[in-house]
Protein backbone atom coordinates (compact mmCIF):
# COMPACT_ATOMS: atom_id res chain seq x y z
CA UNK A 1 0.00 0.00 0.00
CA UNK A 2 2.80 2.43 0.79
CA UNK A 3 6.55 2.57 1.10
CA UNK A 4 7.40 2.30 4.80
CA UNK A 5 10.52 4.36 4.34
CA UNK A 6 8.70 7.29 2.87
CA UNK A 7 8.13 9.88 5.62
CA UNK A 8 4.59 10.26 6.96
CA UNK A 9 4.83 14.05 6.81
CA UNK A 10 7.10 16.31 4.78
CA UNK A 11 6.91 20.06 5.32
CA UNK A 12 9.18 21.97 2.97
CA UNK A 13 9.94 25.70 3.27
CA UNK A 14 6.44 26.44 4.55
CA UNK A 15 5.50 30.07 4.95
CA UNK A 16 2.25 31.32 6.46
CA UNK A 17 1.36 34.89 7.31
CA UNK A 18 -1.55 36.52 9.05
CA UNK A 19 -1.48 40.10 7.84
CA UNK A 20 1.99 41.42 8.57
CA UNK A 21 2.77 38.69 11.08
CA UNK A 22 4.71 35.67 9.90
CA UNK A 23 3.26 32.74 11.78
CA UNK A 24 5.40 30.20 9.95
CA UNK A 25 8.62 31.39 8.37
CA UNK A 26 10.33 28.95 6.03
CA UNK A 27 9.75 25.84 8.11
CA UNK A 28 10.97 22.44 6.94
CA UNK A 29 10.59 19.18 8.83
CA UNK A 30 9.82 15.51 8.32
CA UNK A 31 8.01 12.93 10.40
CA UNK A 32 9.05 9.28 10.16
CA UNK A 33 6.35 6.63 9.86
CA UNK A 34 5.50 4.78 13.03
CA UNK A 35 7.16 7.36 15.24
CA UNK A 36 5.97 9.79 17.86
CA UNK A 37 7.13 13.22 16.82
CA UNK A 38 6.75 16.23 19.08
CA UNK A 39 6.57 19.78 17.79
CA UNK A 40 7.72 21.81 20.76
CA UNK A 41 7.59 25.55 21.19
CA UNK A 42 6.08 28.39 23.19
CA UNK A 43 2.55 29.64 22.57
CA UNK A 44 2.40 31.52 19.31
CA UNK A 45 5.45 29.78 17.82
CA UNK A 46 3.50 28.52 14.81
CA UNK A 47 2.85 24.94 15.97
CA UNK A 48 -0.91 24.95 15.44
CA UNK A 49 -0.68 26.76 12.10
CA UNK A 50 1.80 24.16 10.85
CA UNK A 51 -0.42 21.32 12.05
CA UNK A 52 -3.52 22.86 10.50
CA UNK A 53 -1.74 23.13 7.17
CA UNK A 54 -0.92 19.42 7.35
CA UNK A 55 -4.56 18.68 8.21
CA UNK A 56 -5.73 20.53 5.09
CA UNK A 57 -7.38 23.44 6.92
CA UNK A 58 -5.00 26.01 5.47
CA UNK A 59 -3.43 26.30 2.06
CA UNK A 60 0.35 26.83 2.19
CA UNK A 61 1.12 30.39 1.09
CA UNK A 62 4.62 29.27 0.15
CA UNK A 63 6.36 25.92 0.27
CA UNK A 64 4.81 22.48 0.16
CA UNK A 65 3.27 20.03 2.56
CA UNK A 66 2.84 16.29 1.93
CA UNK A 67 1.03 13.98 4.31
CA UNK A 68 1.17 10.23 3.65
CA UNK A 69 2.49 11.21 0.24
CA UNK A 70 -0.63 13.29 -0.51
CA UNK A 71 -1.31 17.00 -0.92
CA UNK A 72 -3.66 17.91 1.96
CA UNK A 73 -5.48 20.39 -0.30
CA UNK A 74 -5.69 18.66 -3.67
CA UNK A 75 -6.02 15.13 -2.28
CA UNK A 76 -8.16 16.07 0.69
CA UNK A 77 -10.84 13.42 0.17
CA UNK A 78 -8.28 10.64 -0.14
CA UNK A 79 -6.26 11.85 2.84
CA UNK A 80 -8.89 12.66 5.48
CA UNK A 81 -10.17 9.12 6.09
CA UNK A 82 -6.58 8.05 6.78
CA UNK A 83 -5.78 10.61 9.46
CA UNK A 84 -7.21 11.42 12.88
CA UNK A 85 -7.31 14.94 14.24
CA UNK A 86 -7.63 16.13 17.80
CA UNK A 87 -8.14 19.87 17.98
CA UNK A 88 -6.67 21.98 20.75
CA UNK A 89 -10.18 22.65 22.04
CA UNK A 90 -13.80 22.15 21.10
CA UNK A 91 -14.88 20.06 18.17
CA UNK A 92 -18.18 18.81 19.61
CA UNK A 93 -21.74 20.12 19.95
CA UNK A 94 -22.25 21.63 23.38
CA UNK A 95 -25.39 19.59 24.02
CA UNK A 96 -24.22 16.23 22.71
CA UNK A 97 -23.57 13.41 25.18
CA UNK A 98 -20.05 12.01 25.23
CA UNK A 99 -21.16 8.58 23.99
CA UNK A 100 -23.29 10.12 21.22
CA UNK A 101 -20.32 12.14 19.97
CA UNK A 102 -18.08 9.10 19.90
CA UNK A 103 -20.73 7.02 18.11
CA UNK A 104 -21.26 9.83 15.62
CA UNK A 105 -17.53 9.96 14.87
CA UNK A 106 -17.48 6.16 14.51
CA UNK A 107 -20.37 6.22 12.03
CA UNK A 108 -18.31 8.30 9.58
CA UNK A 109 -15.69 5.54 9.26
CA UNK A 110 -15.68 2.17 7.53
CA UNK A 111 -13.98 0.09 10.26
CA UNK A 112 -14.36 2.00 13.52
CA UNK A 113 -12.84 0.75 16.75
CA UNK A 114 -15.34 -0.83 19.15
CA UNK A 115 -17.09 1.83 21.24
CA UNK A 116 -16.52 0.01 24.54
CA UNK A 117 -12.80 -0.31 23.93
CA UNK A 118 -12.25 3.43 23.55
CA UNK A 119 -14.60 4.28 26.40
CA UNK A 120 -12.67 1.98 28.70
CA UNK A 121 -9.19 2.94 27.53
CA UNK A 122 -9.85 6.66 27.80
CA UNK A 123 -11.78 6.49 31.05
CA UNK A 124 -15.00 7.85 29.59
CA UNK A 125 -17.32 5.26 31.15
CA UNK A 126 -18.47 7.57 33.95
CA UNK A 127 -19.42 10.45 31.72
CA UNK A 128 -21.03 8.71 28.73
CA UNK A 129 -24.38 10.41 29.26
CA UNK A 130 -22.95 13.78 30.25
CA UNK A 131 -23.44 16.61 27.74
CA UNK A 132 -20.17 17.91 26.30
CA UNK A 133 -20.47 21.32 27.94
CA UNK A 134 -20.59 19.71 31.40
CA UNK A 135 -17.49 17.54 30.89
CA UNK A 136 -14.32 18.63 32.66
CA UNK A 137 -11.49 19.99 30.53
CA UNK A 138 -9.63 16.72 30.83
CA UNK A 139 -12.71 14.69 29.86
CA UNK A 140 -13.24 16.89 26.80
CA UNK A 141 -9.61 16.29 25.82
CA UNK A 142 -9.99 12.53 26.21
CA UNK A 143 -13.20 12.50 24.19
CA UNK A 144 -11.42 14.51 21.48
CA UNK A 145 -8.64 11.94 21.43
CA UNK A 146 -11.15 9.08 21.25
CA UNK A 147 -12.86 10.75 18.27
CA UNK A 148 -9.47 11.15 16.56
CA UNK A 149 -8.67 7.46 17.03
CA UNK A 150 -12.03 5.83 16.37
CA UNK A 151 -11.50 5.54 12.60
CA UNK A 152 -8.28 3.48 12.99
CA UNK A 153 -6.12 6.12 11.31
CA UNK A 154 -2.57 5.63 10.04
CA UNK A 155 -1.55 9.02 11.35
CA UNK A 156 -2.93 11.16 14.17
CA UNK A 157 -2.35 14.84 14.78
CA UNK A 158 -2.90 15.75 18.41
CA UNK A 159 -2.71 19.40 19.43
CA UNK A 160 -1.70 19.82 23.08
CA UNK A 161 -3.23 16.46 24.03
CA UNK A 162 -2.80 16.64 27.80
CA UNK A 163 -3.49 20.32 28.45
CA UNK A 164 -5.89 20.54 31.38
CA UNK A 165 -5.50 16.89 32.40
CA UNK A 166 -4.68 15.73 35.91
CA UNK A 167 -1.41 13.78 36.37
CA UNK A 168 -3.17 10.41 36.34
CA UNK A 169 -4.98 11.16 33.08
CA UNK A 170 -1.77 12.48 31.55
CA UNK A 171 0.03 9.21 32.29
CA UNK A 172 -2.86 7.18 30.86
CA UNK A 173 -2.82 9.32 27.72
CA UNK A 174 0.93 8.93 27.33
CA UNK A 175 0.65 5.15 27.63
CA UNK A 176 -2.08 5.18 25.01
CA UNK A 177 0.04 7.23 22.59
CA UNK A 178 2.92 4.79 23.13
CA UNK A 179 0.62 1.89 22.39
CA UNK A 180 -0.46 3.59 19.17
CA UNK A 181 3.16 3.77 18.09
CA UNK A 182 3.68 0.11 18.98
CA UNK A 183 0.69 -0.76 16.79
CA UNK A 184 2.13 1.12 13.84
CA UNK A 185 0.30 4.45 14.07
CA UNK A 186 2.30 7.61 13.42
CA UNK A 187 1.70 10.27 16.08
CA UNK A 188 2.41 13.98 15.62
CA UNK A 189 1.82 16.03 18.72
CA UNK A 190 2.34 19.65 19.64
CA UNK A 191 3.13 20.48 23.19
CA UNK A 192 4.74 23.07 25.33
CA UNK A 193 5.35 20.57 28.10
CA UNK A 194 8.97 19.52 28.35
CA UNK A 195 8.33 16.29 30.23
CA UNK A 196 5.75 15.21 27.66
CA UNK A 197 8.15 15.64 24.75
CA UNK A 198 11.05 14.02 26.63
CA UNK A 199 9.03 11.04 27.73
CA UNK A 200 7.17 10.33 24.48
CA UNK A 201 8.94 11.60 21.43
CA UNK A 202 11.31 9.73 19.17
CA UNK A 203 12.03 13.02 17.47
CA UNK A 204 11.52 16.54 18.72
CA UNK A 205 11.30 19.56 16.45
CA UNK A 206 11.76 22.77 18.41
CA UNK A 207 9.99 25.72 16.79
CA UNK A 208 10.25 29.37 17.68
CA UNK A 209 8.76 32.35 15.83
CA UNK A 210 7.75 30.12 12.94
CA UNK A 211 11.21 28.67 12.41
CA UNK A 212 12.71 25.27 13.14
CA UNK A 213 15.59 25.89 15.53
CA UNK A 214 16.57 22.35 16.53
CA UNK A 215 15.75 18.75 15.69
CA UNK A 216 16.79 15.54 17.35
CA UNK A 217 15.91 12.81 19.77
CA UNK A 218 15.53 13.88 23.41
CA UNK A 219 18.94 12.32 24.15
CA UNK A 220 20.63 14.09 21.27
CA UNK A 221 19.10 17.42 22.19
CA UNK A 222 20.07 17.24 25.84
CA UNK A 223 23.43 15.55 25.10
CA UNK A 224 22.48 12.55 27.10
CA UNK A 225 21.23 14.49 30.05
CA UNK A 226 24.74 14.61 31.55
CA UNK A 227 25.58 17.16 34.21
CA UNK A 228 26.19 20.17 32.07
CA UNK A 229 24.68 23.27 33.59
CA UNK A 230 25.81 25.50 36.37
CA UNK A 231 23.29 27.82 37.90
CA UNK A 232 24.71 30.82 39.69
CA UNK A 233 22.71 33.00 42.04
CA UNK A 234 24.35 36.09 43.54
CA UNK A 235 23.41 38.51 46.31
CA UNK A 236 23.80 41.80 44.37
CA UNK A 237 23.08 42.48 40.69
CA UNK A 238 25.57 41.47 38.02
CA UNK A 239 27.50 44.17 36.14
CA UNK A 240 25.98 44.92 32.71
CA UNK A 241 28.73 43.15 30.77
CA UNK A 242 28.46 39.98 32.85
CA UNK A 243 27.60 37.59 29.97
CA UNK A 244 30.53 38.76 27.86
CA UNK A 245 33.11 38.82 30.64
CA UNK A 246 32.07 35.45 32.05
CA UNK A 247 32.09 33.85 28.60
CA UNK A 248 35.59 35.25 28.08
CA UNK A 249 36.70 33.90 31.44
CA UNK A 250 35.33 30.42 30.75
CA UNK A 251 36.66 30.03 27.24
CA UNK A 252 35.05 28.33 24.22
CA UNK A 253 32.45 25.57 24.57
CA UNK A 254 30.32 27.28 27.17
CA UNK A 255 27.23 29.46 26.88
CA UNK A 256 26.13 32.02 29.42
CA UNK A 257 22.44 32.91 29.67
CA UNK A 258 21.32 35.62 32.07
CA UNK A 259 18.08 34.55 33.74
CA UNK A 260 17.41 37.69 35.75
CA UNK A 261 19.34 40.39 37.61
CA UNK A 262 20.57 37.93 40.24
CA UNK A 263 20.92 34.60 38.43
CA UNK A 264 22.45 33.11 35.34
CA UNK A 265 22.95 29.76 33.69
CA UNK A 266 26.22 28.40 32.32
CA UNK A 267 25.89 25.55 29.84
CA UNK A 268 28.87 23.47 28.84
CA UNK A 269 31.27 21.05 30.50
CA UNK A 270 30.36 21.42 34.17
CA UNK A 271 33.63 20.20 35.62
CA UNK A 272 35.75 21.30 38.60
CA UNK A 273 37.80 23.70 36.52
CA UNK A 274 34.73 25.48 35.16
CA UNK A 275 33.37 25.78 38.69
CA UNK A 276 36.68 27.24 39.86
CA UNK A 277 36.61 29.78 37.02
CA UNK A 278 33.07 30.81 37.85
CA UNK A 279 33.97 31.52 41.47
CA UNK A 280 37.16 33.35 40.46
CA UNK A 281 35.08 35.49 38.08
CA UNK A 282 32.70 36.31 40.98
CA UNK A 283 35.68 37.41 43.06
CA UNK A 284 36.95 39.64 40.25
CA UNK A 285 33.53 41.18 39.71
CA UNK A 286 32.97 41.73 43.41
CA UNK A 287 29.74 39.75 43.56
CA UNK A 288 29.01 37.23 46.26
CA UNK A 289 27.64 33.85 45.13
CA UNK A 290 24.61 32.88 47.12
CA UNK A 291 24.37 29.49 45.47
CA UNK A 292 26.19 27.61 42.77
CA UNK A 293 24.40 24.48 41.67
CA UNK A 294 25.03 21.82 39.07
CA UNK A 295 22.22 20.52 36.96
CA UNK A 296 21.31 18.22 34.12
CA UNK A 297 20.75 19.83 30.78
CA UNK A 298 17.05 19.71 30.08
CA UNK A 299 15.03 20.54 27.02
CA UNK A 300 14.11 23.76 28.74
CA UNK A 301 17.81 24.67 28.92
CA UNK A 302 18.20 23.80 25.25
CA UNK A 303 15.29 26.03 24.39
CA UNK A 304 16.57 28.82 26.61
CA UNK A 305 19.99 28.69 24.97
CA UNK A 306 18.58 28.70 21.48
CA UNK A 307 16.07 31.50 21.98
CA UNK A 308 17.00 33.32 25.15
CA UNK A 309 13.44 32.70 26.38
CA UNK A 310 11.60 30.08 28.35
CA UNK A 311 9.06 27.75 26.83
CA UNK A 312 6.17 29.03 28.89
CA UNK A 313 6.71 32.57 27.66
CA UNK A 314 4.68 33.94 24.82
CA UNK A 315 6.58 34.04 21.55
CA UNK A 316 6.02 37.77 21.39
CA UNK A 317 7.17 38.39 24.95
CA UNK A 318 9.19 41.62 24.81
CA UNK A 319 11.65 40.80 27.59
CA UNK A 320 14.08 38.14 26.42
CA UNK A 321 15.10 37.35 29.98
CA UNK A 322 13.11 35.05 32.07
CA UNK A 323 12.25 35.51 35.70
CA UNK A 324 12.01 32.54 37.93
CA UNK A 325 13.64 29.20 38.17
CA UNK A 326 14.84 26.97 35.40
CA UNK A 327 13.63 23.39 35.66
CA UNK B 1 1.15 -4.72 12.00
CA UNK B 2 -1.28 -6.09 14.55
CA UNK B 3 -2.63 -4.74 17.81
CA UNK B 4 -5.64 -2.94 19.11
CA UNK B 5 -4.96 0.25 17.19
CA UNK B 6 -3.47 -1.29 14.05
CA UNK B 7 -4.41 1.10 11.21
CA UNK B 8 -7.43 0.16 9.14
CA UNK B 9 -8.66 3.49 7.85
CA UNK B 10 -11.54 4.14 5.52
CA UNK B 11 -14.56 6.36 5.07
CA UNK B 12 -18.04 4.95 5.64
CA UNK B 13 -20.27 4.96 2.52
CA UNK B 14 -21.39 8.56 1.92
CA UNK B 15 -25.07 7.76 2.40
CA UNK B 16 -24.37 6.27 5.83
CA UNK B 17 -22.38 9.35 6.80
CA UNK B 18 -25.15 11.68 5.65
CA UNK B 19 -27.80 9.72 7.54
CA UNK B 20 -25.65 9.73 10.69
CA UNK B 21 -25.17 13.49 10.39
CA UNK B 22 -28.90 14.05 9.87
CA UNK B 23 -29.82 11.82 12.81
CA UNK B 24 -27.40 13.58 15.16
CA UNK B 25 -28.47 17.07 14.09
CA UNK B 26 -32.19 16.32 14.26
CA UNK B 27 -31.79 14.70 17.67
CA UNK B 28 -29.89 17.68 19.05
CA UNK B 29 -32.44 20.10 17.58
CA UNK B 30 -35.36 18.25 19.17
CA UNK B 31 -33.59 17.99 22.51
CA UNK B 32 -32.96 21.71 22.72
CA UNK B 33 -35.76 23.48 24.60
CA UNK B 34 -35.49 26.81 22.79
CA UNK B 35 -35.48 25.10 19.42
CA UNK B 36 -38.56 23.10 20.36
CA UNK B 37 -40.26 26.30 21.46
CA UNK B 38 -39.63 27.78 18.01
CA UNK B 39 -40.48 24.63 16.11
CA UNK B 40 -43.73 23.62 17.78
CA UNK B 41 -44.88 25.65 20.76
CA UNK B 42 -44.98 29.09 19.12
CA UNK B 43 -46.69 27.85 15.91
CA UNK B 44 -49.35 26.03 17.99
CA UNK B 45 -49.99 29.18 20.05
CA UNK B 46 -50.17 31.29 16.89
CA UNK B 47 -52.62 28.86 15.28
CA UNK B 48 -54.95 28.62 18.24
CA UNK B 49 -54.66 32.35 18.96
CA UNK B 50 -55.29 33.39 15.35
CA UNK B 51 -58.33 31.15 14.98
CA UNK B 52 -59.84 32.30 18.28
CA UNK B 53 -58.89 35.96 17.77
CA UNK B 54 -60.10 36.39 14.20
CA UNK B 55 -63.60 35.31 15.19
CA UNK B 56 -63.63 37.99 17.87
CA UNK B 57 -62.31 40.87 15.69
CA UNK B 58 -64.30 39.71 12.66
CA UNK B 59 -61.39 39.67 10.20
CA UNK B 60 -62.68 39.33 6.65
CA UNK B 61 -61.30 36.20 5.08
CA UNK B 62 -62.09 34.31 1.88
CA UNK B 63 -62.10 30.99 3.72
CA UNK B 64 -62.81 29.97 7.30
CA UNK B 65 -60.29 31.15 9.89
CA UNK B 66 -58.69 27.76 10.48
CA UNK B 67 -58.53 27.00 6.75
CA UNK B 68 -56.74 30.32 6.20
CA UNK B 69 -54.38 30.17 9.16
CA UNK B 70 -53.39 26.47 9.14
CA UNK B 71 -51.38 26.75 5.87
CA UNK B 72 -49.81 29.99 7.16
CA UNK B 73 -48.78 28.30 10.40
CA UNK B 74 -47.24 25.42 8.44
CA UNK B 75 -45.30 28.05 6.50
CA UNK B 76 -44.27 29.64 9.80
CA UNK B 77 -43.04 26.23 11.00
CA UNK B 78 -40.86 25.86 7.90
CA UNK B 79 -39.44 29.33 8.52
CA UNK B 80 -38.69 28.65 12.18
CA UNK B 81 -36.84 25.42 11.45
CA UNK B 82 -35.11 26.14 8.17
CA UNK B 83 -34.13 29.68 9.09
CA UNK B 84 -34.01 30.38 12.82
CA UNK B 85 -33.14 26.96 14.21
CA UNK B 86 -30.64 26.21 11.47
CA UNK B 87 -28.93 29.60 11.78
CA UNK B 88 -28.60 29.38 15.55
CA UNK B 89 -27.42 25.76 15.52
CA UNK B 90 -24.88 26.42 12.77
CA UNK B 91 -23.63 29.60 14.45
CA UNK B 92 -22.82 27.65 17.60
CA UNK B 93 -21.34 24.78 15.59
CA UNK B 94 -18.87 27.28 14.21
CA UNK B 95 -18.20 28.69 17.67
CA UNK B 96 -17.53 25.28 19.24
CA UNK B 97 -15.36 24.00 16.40
CA UNK B 98 -17.85 21.30 15.39
CA UNK B 99 -17.71 22.29 11.74
CA UNK B 100 -13.96 22.54 11.95
CA UNK B 101 -13.62 19.05 13.39
CA UNK B 102 -16.04 17.63 10.83
CA UNK B 103 -13.80 19.24 8.21
CA UNK B 104 -11.06 16.81 9.22
CA UNK B 105 -13.43 13.83 9.21
CA UNK B 106 -14.33 11.74 6.16
CA UNK B 107 -17.64 13.65 5.82
CA UNK B 108 -17.32 16.02 2.84
CA UNK B 109 -18.84 19.52 2.91
CA UNK B 110 -21.56 18.39 0.52
CA UNK B 111 -22.38 15.53 2.88
CA UNK B 112 -22.56 17.93 5.80
CA UNK B 113 -25.00 20.10 3.86
CA UNK B 114 -27.08 17.12 2.81
CA UNK B 115 -27.18 15.96 6.42
CA UNK B 116 -28.37 19.37 7.55
CA UNK B 117 -31.12 19.49 4.91
CA UNK B 118 -32.25 15.98 5.81
CA UNK B 119 -32.35 16.92 9.50
CA UNK B 120 -34.50 19.95 8.62
CA UNK B 121 -36.91 17.79 6.62
CA UNK B 122 -37.13 15.30 9.50
CA UNK B 123 -38.00 18.03 11.99
CA UNK B 124 -40.48 19.55 9.52
CA UNK B 125 -42.23 16.20 9.23
CA UNK B 126 -42.71 16.12 12.98
CA UNK B 127 -43.96 19.71 12.92
CA UNK B 128 -46.43 18.79 10.18
CA UNK B 129 -47.77 15.96 12.33
CA UNK B 130 -48.23 18.10 15.44
CA UNK B 131 -49.47 21.27 13.71
CA UNK B 132 -51.59 19.42 11.16
CA UNK B 133 -53.14 17.39 13.97
CA UNK B 134 -53.89 20.52 15.99
CA UNK B 135 -55.42 22.24 12.97
CA UNK B 136 -57.60 19.21 12.16
CA UNK B 137 -58.79 19.21 15.76
CA UNK B 138 -59.78 22.86 15.29
CA UNK B 139 -61.83 21.93 12.24
CA UNK B 140 -59.32 22.42 9.43
CA UNK B 141 -60.65 21.17 6.10
CA UNK B 142 -57.80 21.41 3.57
CA UNK B 143 -58.25 20.80 -0.14
CA UNK B 144 -56.75 17.38 -0.82
CA UNK B 145 -55.92 16.87 -4.49
CA UNK B 146 -52.98 16.20 -6.74
CA UNK B 147 -52.53 19.92 -7.21
CA UNK B 148 -52.70 20.80 -3.53
CA UNK B 149 -50.21 18.11 -2.49
CA UNK B 150 -47.82 19.02 -5.30
CA UNK B 151 -48.14 22.73 -4.58
CA UNK B 152 -47.59 22.35 -0.83
CA UNK B 153 -44.65 20.03 -1.37
CA UNK B 154 -42.94 22.32 -3.89
CA UNK B 155 -43.51 25.38 -1.74
CA UNK B 156 -42.29 23.53 1.35
CA UNK B 157 -39.11 22.29 -0.30
CA UNK B 158 -38.27 25.57 -2.06
CA UNK B 159 -39.16 27.51 1.09
CA UNK B 160 -36.85 25.29 3.10
CA UNK B 161 -34.08 25.84 0.54
CA UNK B 162 -34.57 29.63 0.50
CA UNK B 163 -34.67 30.04 4.28
CA UNK B 164 -31.83 27.56 4.86
CA UNK B 165 -29.62 29.49 2.42
CA UNK B 166 -30.39 32.77 4.20
CA UNK B 167 -29.95 31.15 7.62
CA UNK B 168 -26.54 29.78 6.66
CA UNK B 169 -25.60 33.19 5.23
CA UNK B 170 -26.25 34.76 8.63
CA UNK B 171 -24.62 31.92 10.59
CA UNK B 172 -21.55 31.85 8.37
CA UNK B 173 -20.71 35.52 8.65
CA UNK B 174 -21.81 36.72 12.11
CA UNK B 175 -20.59 35.62 15.53
CA UNK B 176 -22.72 33.05 17.33
CA UNK B 177 -24.40 35.56 19.70
CA UNK B 178 -25.10 37.99 16.87
CA UNK B 179 -26.56 35.13 14.84
CA UNK B 180 -28.81 34.19 17.75
CA UNK B 181 -30.09 37.76 18.04
CA UNK B 182 -30.46 38.36 14.29
CA UNK B 183 -32.19 35.03 13.63
CA UNK B 184 -34.77 35.64 16.36
CA UNK B 185 -35.35 39.26 15.38
CA UNK B 186 -35.84 38.49 11.70
CA UNK B 187 -38.17 35.64 12.66
CA UNK B 188 -40.33 37.95 14.80
CA UNK B 189 -40.41 40.69 12.16
CA UNK B 190 -41.38 38.29 9.38
CA UNK B 191 -43.95 36.55 11.57
CA UNK B 192 -45.63 39.89 12.28
CA UNK B 193 -45.15 41.74 9.00
CA UNK B 194 -44.04 39.20 6.41
CA UNK B 195 -47.39 37.80 5.21
CA UNK B 196 -46.56 34.36 6.46
CA UNK B 197 -49.49 33.65 8.81
CA UNK B 198 -51.75 36.50 7.67
CA UNK B 199 -52.50 36.62 3.93
CA UNK B 200 -50.70 39.34 1.95
CA UNK B 201 -54.11 40.91 1.19
CA UNK B 202 -54.46 41.75 4.90
CA UNK B 203 -51.48 44.15 4.68
CA UNK B 204 -53.05 46.58 2.23
CA UNK B 205 -50.54 48.13 -0.18
CA UNK B 206 -47.58 46.50 1.55
CA UNK B 207 -49.05 43.14 0.59
CA UNK B 208 -47.74 43.64 -2.97
CA UNK B 209 -44.21 43.81 -1.56
CA UNK B 210 -44.73 41.22 1.15
CA UNK B 211 -45.66 38.45 -1.27
CA UNK B 212 -42.15 38.69 -2.76
CA UNK B 213 -40.47 38.30 0.60
CA UNK B 214 -39.44 34.71 1.29
CA UNK B 215 -41.96 34.66 4.16
CA UNK B 216 -44.79 36.03 2.00
CA UNK B 217 -44.01 33.76 -0.92
CA UNK B 218 -43.95 30.76 1.40
CA UNK B 219 -47.22 31.73 3.10
CA UNK B 220 -49.07 32.67 -0.11
CA UNK B 221 -47.84 29.53 -1.87
CA UNK B 222 -48.93 27.33 1.01
CA UNK B 223 -52.39 28.99 1.15
CA UNK B 224 -52.84 28.72 -2.62
CA UNK B 225 -52.10 25.00 -2.41
CA UNK B 226 -54.15 24.11 0.66
CA UNK B 227 -57.06 26.57 0.28
CA UNK B 228 -57.48 26.54 -3.52
CA UNK B 229 -55.61 23.39 -4.53
CA UNK B 230 -53.42 25.49 -6.85
CA UNK B 231 -49.72 25.63 -7.62
CA UNK B 232 -48.78 29.30 -7.17
CA UNK B 233 -46.05 29.95 -9.72
CA UNK B 234 -45.27 33.47 -8.46
CA UNK B 235 -44.42 32.06 -5.03
CA UNK B 236 -42.24 29.33 -6.49
CA UNK B 237 -40.34 31.86 -8.61
CA UNK B 238 -39.81 34.15 -5.62
CA UNK B 239 -38.64 31.29 -3.37
CA UNK B 240 -36.38 29.93 -6.10
CA UNK B 241 -34.79 33.33 -6.55
CA UNK B 242 -34.21 33.74 -2.80
CA UNK B 243 -32.71 30.26 -2.64
CA UNK B 244 -30.39 31.01 -5.54
CA UNK B 245 -29.20 34.38 -4.26
CA UNK B 246 -28.83 33.03 -0.72
CA UNK B 247 -26.82 30.03 -1.89
CA UNK B 248 -24.46 32.09 -4.03
CA UNK B 249 -23.85 34.60 -1.21
CA UNK B 250 -23.42 31.85 1.36
CA UNK B 251 -20.96 29.95 -0.79
CA UNK B 252 -18.90 33.13 -1.16
CA UNK B 253 -18.95 34.32 2.42
CA UNK B 254 -19.33 31.31 4.69
CA UNK B 255 -16.47 31.01 7.15
CA UNK B 256 -15.99 27.55 8.58
CA UNK B 257 -14.44 28.81 11.80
Amino acid sequence: MHDDHEPAVVVDALEMRYGAKRAVDGLSLTVARGSITAVLGPNGAGKTTTLETCEGYRRPQRGTVRVLGLDPQADRRALLPRIGVMLQSGGAWSGIRAEEMLRHAASLHAHPLPHELLVERLGLADCGRTPYRRLSGGQQQRLGLACALVGRPELVFVDEPTAGMDPQARRTTWELLEELRADGVTVVLTTHYMDEAERLADTIHIIDRGRLIATGSPVELTRGGSVSTIRLVVTSPFPPDAPESLTAALGPGTTVTVLDALSLLVTGPADASTLARVSRWCEEQGVLPESLSLGTRTLEDVFLELTGRGLDDEADSPDPRRDGVVA
Amino acid sequence: MSGTFAPRPGAAPLLRQVLAQARTEARLMLRNGEQLLLAVVIPVIVLVGAVAGSERVGLELDASAVDTFAPGVLALAVMSTAFTSLAIATGFERRYGVIKWLGSSPLPRSGLLAGKVLALLLVEMLQLLVLGGTALALGWDPVVSGGSVLGALLVGVLGTAAFAAIGLLVAGTLRAEATLAAANLVYLLLMAGGAVVLPASAYGGFGEVAQWLPSGALGEGMRAALVDGAVEVTSLVALGAWALVGTVLTARTFQWE
